[in-house]
């Protein structure tokens, strides 16, 4: 088995074993040359809290850093590998043209508190971007600063919070559908709403007649995910919106799933009253292993006036910095964060939507339905789908058809590892037992999807042979095996601590390293 | 179009596999009326040249602080980055890697967000530290709700001294979390004092070292008196440099760092996205918003590391999550914990040394100017003078004269009218000699 | 002679002298798997029948225990902080979570005995 083959060193050809830094740096070491400081005149001006003691900080020269973070890079599966169906995380491909103009001098430099006169082409590109935004999405008004799209959900819920309250008509429920992203509970609670959960239907959408028996005049806002979590539309989501309305609530959505339907739906046109967008999935900033997001939310006229700051105005073709609540003229929720906004992730979204353009976007929605529907017709008669299609920009599946096979989705999305893809979302959405969700997004070619559909089949017909054991073995061939999670979560080790005194020294080698540490 | 891989060929093909005409008998459960027939009112399709000189004109109606001696902090600090920093953060198996769900083929991220989590337990002097939040204002939010969540209390003071995007960000955060947050006004008497304020409901006090007017603290009696009332201490770090010639939040019984982690690794970029950091005593654990990375082994015993303490999430706990945040600053904790690597110990406090020596240096020259006080008794890297006219105007006049010379108080605290003749100044390793001269020239020109 | 009953949702309660020990039964535990974490009440917190009690955690989920019973809660078992392992090992015996003083023992007759437990468990298959 290739995975137990044991080298002296611990490395395997090209899967370079990689200590902690901690294990290799000394702490008189730097990869950083500076000056040594004069001593101010007069002695340092820091009071009685000059630090005395070092940090324990190791250092390296500037070789071994490269290394070292090369060869952990070299640990990661990324889009740039290649096919990472990540259901409802949307990894299409990032381009670098973005990365290149984020980092121009006079805009990655920029400060946040320079003079508006001295920053008006970035407050022109934020304009700009909230012009795109606005356009795309039909609302007439969006809130650019929140962090990312959890932080921008929690935007809007404060906004909708805060027009109900100025009304004088302050209400205790959000209602969500149990097929929601954890996301939405966790906001609605965040935003001190008691959350109410709505049942799905045998079609995979919102029980229409058990979400209007949940509406009452107490309910603030109802949050629905459209395309929802099972990538399907929401086809009853005008009535949905008419049922909010009809009770004073508002009509939240979540715009995860915008990039199924960008340049050929616009939520304003469907009752929507306020959406957050994420940058990182429909517009193409990267994720960068987890962040950093971006997540505007857009707002319909009702909600606008309680958009946070900071924000940008415009007065004949001049534009200005609205930081204070003092300074506004609606009733801003306050300030969500520092500053104004995720400006670098504006720039690198504002290059891709200019790049791809009003005709660019809406053949990428139609293409990621498309290829997500090739997906589903392809697989559709080796797996079980428990909803029928056409999907929009991600085909569910669920494991029925592992029935008493003794293999389950994580065994099946462990052996796609091995194969050299990156596994599809497991387990979720909740209401679908054993689910597997794949994105495959607009920007795949029919020959990766041919080659990932034909070895999602075979993996199917190895596990209906019966052949268990395979499964509960993979992954062999990544750079870690299955990770002993129960272990990690009941014993946590959170950071890296010195060795005790009487612990020997530290080996040299990454082999030996790894050798102690799995003693 | 670039981007996009498929041909027409591809498409009629899949089309027919599928069993429907066009992409558009896809979307057949969109209401018929709310399809758009066509693009929407927007630009077409441009190639990269014509997108980048779209951003070069964006720019170039820009002052790059890069071109011009420059002076700002306030929560935002300009430092070098070394070159392997932004090399590094490129790599596409970084970059385009999402969040770590499948460990064994994400444990680059994994082992770098491990060794971030022990620096920032480090430089802060805390127990344990998470993978990340959004940003120092965010950061210190989350701290709030988290004090409150340990105490069971409800009453929150937020110093004066806090930067006030942090306090405002902390305020409105309170308001839908139905907590009694109190700011206490910005003073220069050195009477805020919350140690007599403190009581068996509150939570905690938010205090900011170096403060927002650049002011050093000894945070030892106040943690306490702290102690003594159940009240927990939560220092906020806004310039992470600092940290290498101050005595750590945690050595002065800090019981939760929050900070902005920007400094390290990460240029301003007209203010996000940056990089929240949090740190903590290690039994509030259970209670930390974000993401947390642990060690464990595989099943050949090798050592892996796993994202853990999930059920703390709202993927798991929904409306019971201790927070509704889903990501981290993935990319921009790479840069930090690259950059802290790259420096190590000694680097590090060179580094301080440097901004302090730098700071000392333009506080002196700046002193020289008639009419020009410097408040500051103690200060690290960034300091507030007091200028015999509005400070606002100021800095407009001398930014008409190239220099980026400072943040008006005001633009911070537009209620607080002693702001107005207030202005804040930060020096790094980036100001040379030059630059110093250049600013003392043009704010004794615009005071004159 | 101790008494055992069981709720719907798979806790079990052992009174003796009007004093119910608490915890989750061999099915819940097999049904969470590895069990990493219990958050346990407050020593004299006064719980009402059907309040959530405490939190039993595995890898990849949080699930309430409800009190069974109304009554105070004088014990919770410390073993768990250091030893969660042990409500797989031992569900019914050194896995038990709390010990409660019933305010209302009348509560008990409303709880499935051992055989009808078993035999809800038969039917969800």
């Amino acid at each position: 088995m290739t995975g137990s083959m044991k080298t002296i060193s611990g490395h395997r050809g090209l899967m370079l074993e990689e200590p902690l830094i901690f294990e290799q740096g000394s702490p008189e070491k730097t990869a950083v040359d500076l000056p040594a400081p004069p001593s101010p005149s007069g002695g340092d001006r820091l009071g009685p809290v000059r630090r005395e003691r070092p940090i324990g900080l190791p250092g390296l020269s500037e070789p071994e850093v490269v290394r070292h973070y090369l060869r952990l890079s070299q640990q990661n599966y990324s889009i740039d590998s290649g096919l990472f169906p990540l259901g409802s995380c949307t990894m299409k491909h990032n381009p670098r043209l973005n990365e290149k103009l984020a980092r121009l001098p006079g805009l990655g430099d920029l400060h946040p508190l320079q003079p508006a006169s001295t920053v008006q082409g970035a407050l022109r590109l934020m304009h700009t971007l909230a012009h795109w935004l606005t356009t795309l999405t039909g609302l007439p008004a969006v809130a650019m600063s929140p962090a990312a799209g959890a932080h921008g959900e929690l935007v809007g819920l404060m906004t909708i919070r805060a027009a109900l309250e100025d009304r004088g008509d302050p209400r205790r429920r959000v209602l969500v559908p149990e097929s929601a992203h954890g996301t939405n509970p966790a906001t609605a609670a965040a935003c001190g709403y008691a959350v109410q959960s709505v049942p799905g239907d045998a079609r995979g959408r919102v029980d229409l007649e058990k979400l209007r028996a949940a509406l009452s005049p107490d309910v603030a806002a109802v949050m629905v995910t459209n395309p929802n979590t099972c990538g399907l539309f929401e086809n009853d989501v005008r009535l949905i919106a008419e049922a909010a309305h009809e009770v004073g609530a508002f009509f939240y959505c979540d715009g995860a799933n915008f990039n199924a339907i960008v340049g050929r739906v616009r939520p304003g046109d469907l009752g929507i009253d306020c959406m957050h967008l994420n940058l990182h999935k429909t517009f193409s900033t990267p994720h960068g292993g987890g962040g950093p997001g971006s997540g505007p939310v857009v707002l319909s006229a009702a909600l606008a006036p309680f958009a946070p700051v900071a924000f940008v105005a415009e007065e004949n073709g001049r534009f200005r910095l609205v930081e204070h609540g003092m300074h506004a003229d609606g009733k801003p929720v306050g300030r969500v964060k520092g500053f104004h906004g995720q400006f670098g992730m504006f720039v690198r979204a504002l290059a891709y939507m200019m790049s791809m353009g009003a005709d660019g976007l809406r053949q990428a929605s139609g293409d990621a339905v498309l290829n997500a529907n090739y997906i589903l017709a392809e697989l559709q008669g080796t797996f079980s789908a428990p909803f029928a299609g056409p999907c929009m920009h991600e085909a569910l599946f669920d494991d029925r058809f592992l029935k008493d096979t003794g293999v389950s989705t994580l065994d099946l999305a462990k052996a796609l590892i091995d194969e050299g893809f990156h596994p599809m979302t497991v387990y979720f959405p909740l209401v679908v037992h054993g689910a597997m969700l794949v994105e495959p997004t607009e920007t795949e070619s029919k020959r990766t999807l041919d080659r990932f559909i034909a070895t999602m089949k075979g993996l199917a017909e190895r596990a209906l042979a019966g052949d268990e054991a395979f499964f509960r073995e993979s992954p062999r061939l990544s750079p870690r095996r299955r990770l002993d999670e129960t272990r990690a979560a009941r014993k946590p080790v959170l950071r890296w601590r010195p060795p005790a005194e009487t612990a020997p020294e530290p080996m040299e080698t990454a082999g030996e390293e790894v050798g102690r540490a799995a003693e | 179009m670039r981007y996009l891989p498929l041909t027409e060929d591809d498409r009629r093909q899949m089309l027919a596999g599928i069993g429907v005409e066009s992409i558009e008998d896809l979307f057949r459960d969109v209401p018929a009326d709310a399809l758009l027939a066509g693009p929407v009112e927007l630009p077409l399709h441009a190639d990269e040249m014509a997108v980048e000189r779209a951003f070069r004109a964006f720019a170039a109606e820009n002052i790059s602080p890069a071109g011009v001696p420059s002076f700002l902090g306030g929560g935002a600090y300009r430092h070098h980055i070394p070159a392997s920093v932004d090399h590094l953060i490129q790599r596409g198996e970084f970059l385009t890697a999402y969040t770590p769900y499948q460990p064994e083929i994400a444990q680059g991220t994994l082992q770098y967000l491990f060794e971030f989590q022990t620096q920032v337990a480090l430089i802060t002097g805390m127990e344990v530290a998470n993978a990340s939040l959004y940003d120092g204002a965010t950061s210190c939010a989350e701290a709030m709700a988290m004090a409150c969540r340990l105490t069971r209390r409800k009453r929150v003071l937020l110093s004066g001294g806090l930067h006030p995007h942090w306090r405002s960000t902390a305020e409105t955060y309170a308001r839908f979390l139905a907590l009694d947050a109190l700011p206490l006004p910005p003073s220069w008497a050195g009477d805020e004092h919350p140690e007599e304020r403190l009581d068996a409901d509150t939570a905690c006090v938010i205090v900011q070292n170096p403060d927002v007017f650049g002011r050093v603290h000894d945070l030892a009696p106040l943690a306490a008196a702290c102690q003594a009332s159940g009240t927990l201490l939560v220092v906020a770090v806004a310039e992470v440099v600092s940290l290498g010639l101050i005595t750590s939040p945690g050595e002065m019984g800090a019981d939760i760092v929050c900070g902005e982690g920007q400094s390290l690794g990460n240029a301003p970029s007209f203010g996000g996205p940056t990089v929240g950091l949090m740190a903590a005593r290690e039994r509030f654990i259970r209670q930390m918003p974000g993401r947390l990375v642990g060690e464990t082994v595989d099943e050949d015993g090798r050592r892996g590391f796993v994202l853990t303490l999930s059920t703390r999430e709202q993927h798991i706990r929904r409306e019971k999550a201790t927070s509704n945040i889903c990501t981290n600053s993935g990319l921009c904790a790479l840069a930090f914990t690259i950059h802290l690597t790259m420096l190590g110990d000694a680097g590090f406090r060179r580094l301080a040394e440097v901004n302090h020596a730098r700071a000392c240096a333009l506080a002196d020259r700046l002193a020289a100017i008639p009419g020009i006080d410097v408040l500051n008794k103690t200060f690290f890297n960034e300091f507030t003078l007091r200028l015999p006219k509005p400070a606002e105007a100021a800095v407009e006049q001398m930014a008409a004269r190239g220099v980026l010379g400072g943040i008006p108080l005001m633009r911070l605290l537009p209620a607080w009218t002693e702001a107005r003749s207030l202005l804040l100044v930060a020096a790094t390793e980036m100001n040379s000699d030059d630059d110093i001269e250049a600013l003392a020239v043009a704010l004794s020109e615009v005071v004159a | 002679m101790p008494v055992i009953r069981f709720t719907q949702e798979h806790e079990w309660i052992r009174v003796e002298d009007g004093l119910g020990t608490v915890g989750i039964t061999d099915y819940a535990q097999q049904q969470l798997g590895d069990v990493v974490f219990v958050e346990l009440p407050a020593v004299g917190m006064a719980v009402a029948k059907g309040d959530p009690a405490a939190v039993v955690e595995s890898v990849k989920a949080a699930s309430e225990v409800y009190a069974p019973v109304s009554g105070e809660v004088i014990a919770v078992n410390e073993g768990l902080a250091d030893g969660p392992e042990l409500v797989n090992a031992e569900p019914l015996d050194g896995g038990w979570f709390m010990k409660i003083r019933l305010s209302d023992e009348s509560e008990l007759a409303e709880m499935m005995d051992e055989e009808a437990y078993q035999a809800m468990l038969r039917s969800l298959g």
